[in-house]
């Protein structure tokens, strides 16, 4: 046993130093589960003003107070957003009761072709809750950028016309708007379900 | 020499018929390829687009390739692939078609490997079916049920 009253002082102040750097890391670091990348801290993005299915402007900060799940695909897309679609659709039935606590959107990449009805038609093919909205080239161009969403017309064939790539990842917002977590493509529904629920507990 | 014609014509059959037999592999085998598990989502408006998934199964000693598809239910059917490239999905028409390896299989599936059905003539409800025509460079043309359904 030390006898040194200095040792038994350090001996003391670093078992307290520890438990406070654990205390701090558990407070802070993500859990373990979590599939998406969370952003630290939530960074703040722009609204939008964008059509959908109804006369009056869909505007993010319609569902504040809300998680707001974005994604940006287009209706003539046949393979990859369906997926996504899918996969959004399951990941919120998860939620159970939670599932009103967020709103999946949609939002065209195409504003080209796809009129606003159709977008909006499209997303609750998937689940009835589901909004899609569309604008102009330059408002859905706006907002991409502001959100880090790339997209880009690829030639397709006579009879299906020019073809979309679009950024694979999906957006979730928290309920200030402001963006704290990107989910890769790779991340199944059950996965993001759990990443949902982790935000929805804060 | 009185009758040329239908004696070419006979020679002409015999020798195909002699063609198609040295073509057709053992009769135990069954043919070289196989198509199981077609199904697309269902689409509920005609116009739109949708997605025809399958596997096709290459029993035979010898590589394949799908060259082509076509439905009575679409405009056009395009074999196409889509994939994620640094985290972009990107989505190609493959003009030179997909090898279905010896021995092996091809899957056709959400995400990857698909046939585009460009312009539904009509809407695809769950539970119908409908005809796909795809087009091998070896097993030649091969008609496939596509079942619509929920995945």
């Amino acid at each position: 046993m030390p006898r040194n009253p200095l040792l038994i002082a350090v001996l003391v102040f670093l078992a307290f130093a520890t438990a406070g750097v654990f205390s701090l890391r558990a407070r802070h670091a993500p859990p373990p589960e979590l599939h998406g990348t969370l952003l630290e801290p939530p960074l703040p993005v722009r609204d939008f003003a964008l059509s959908g299915g109804g006369a009056a402007p869909v505007r993010l900060q319609d569902f504040r107070g809300r998680l707001v799940v974005l994604f940006f695909g287009y209706t003539a897309c046949p393979d990859v957003c369906p997926l996504t679609m899918q996969r959004l659709a399951s990941a919120v039935e998860q939620l159970g009761e939670r599932a009103a606590e967020v709103q999946v959107v949609l939002i065209s990449v195409d504003p080209g072709r796809d009129e606003p009805a159709r977008v909006h038609d499209y997303a609750t093919r998937f689940h009835p809750g589901f909004v899609g909205v569309t604008g102009s080239d330059e408002e859905i161009r706006a907002v991409a950028t502001a959100y880090g969403i790339f997209y880009e017309r690829s030639a397709g064939s006579a009879a299906s016309g020019y073809l979309v790539d679009h950024s694979a990842s999906v957006l979730v917002l928290d309920r200030e708007g402001r963006l704290r977590l990107i989910v890769p493509s790779d991340v199944g529904a059950d996965e993001l379900a759990a990443d949902l629920r982790y935000l929805l507990g804060r | 020499m009185r009758r040329p014609p239908a004696q070419l014509a006979l020679a002409l059959l015999a020798a195909l018929a002699a063609c198609d037999g040295a073509r057709e592999p053992p009769a135990a085998a069954g043919p070289a390829i196989r198509v199981e598990d077609a199904w697309a989502r269902p689409v509920p408006h005609a116009a739109a687009h949708g997605a025809a998934y399958l596997v096709v199964h290459n029993a035979g000693a010898a590589a394949d390739r799908l060259l082509a598809a076509e439905s009575e239910a679409a405009v056009a059917a395009e074999l196409h692939r889509s994939r994620v490239e640094d985290g972009v999905w990107r989505m190609r028409p493959l003009e030179g078609g997909i090898e279905v390896p010896a021995g092996g299989s091809l899957a056709l599936r959400p995400g990857d490997y698909h046939v585009m059905l460009v312009g539904l003539r009509r809407a695809l409800a769950p539970g119908e079916r409908f005809e796909l025509v795809l087009h091998f460079e070896r097993a030649g043309r091969l008609p496939v049920e596509v079942q619509v359904e929920e995945r």
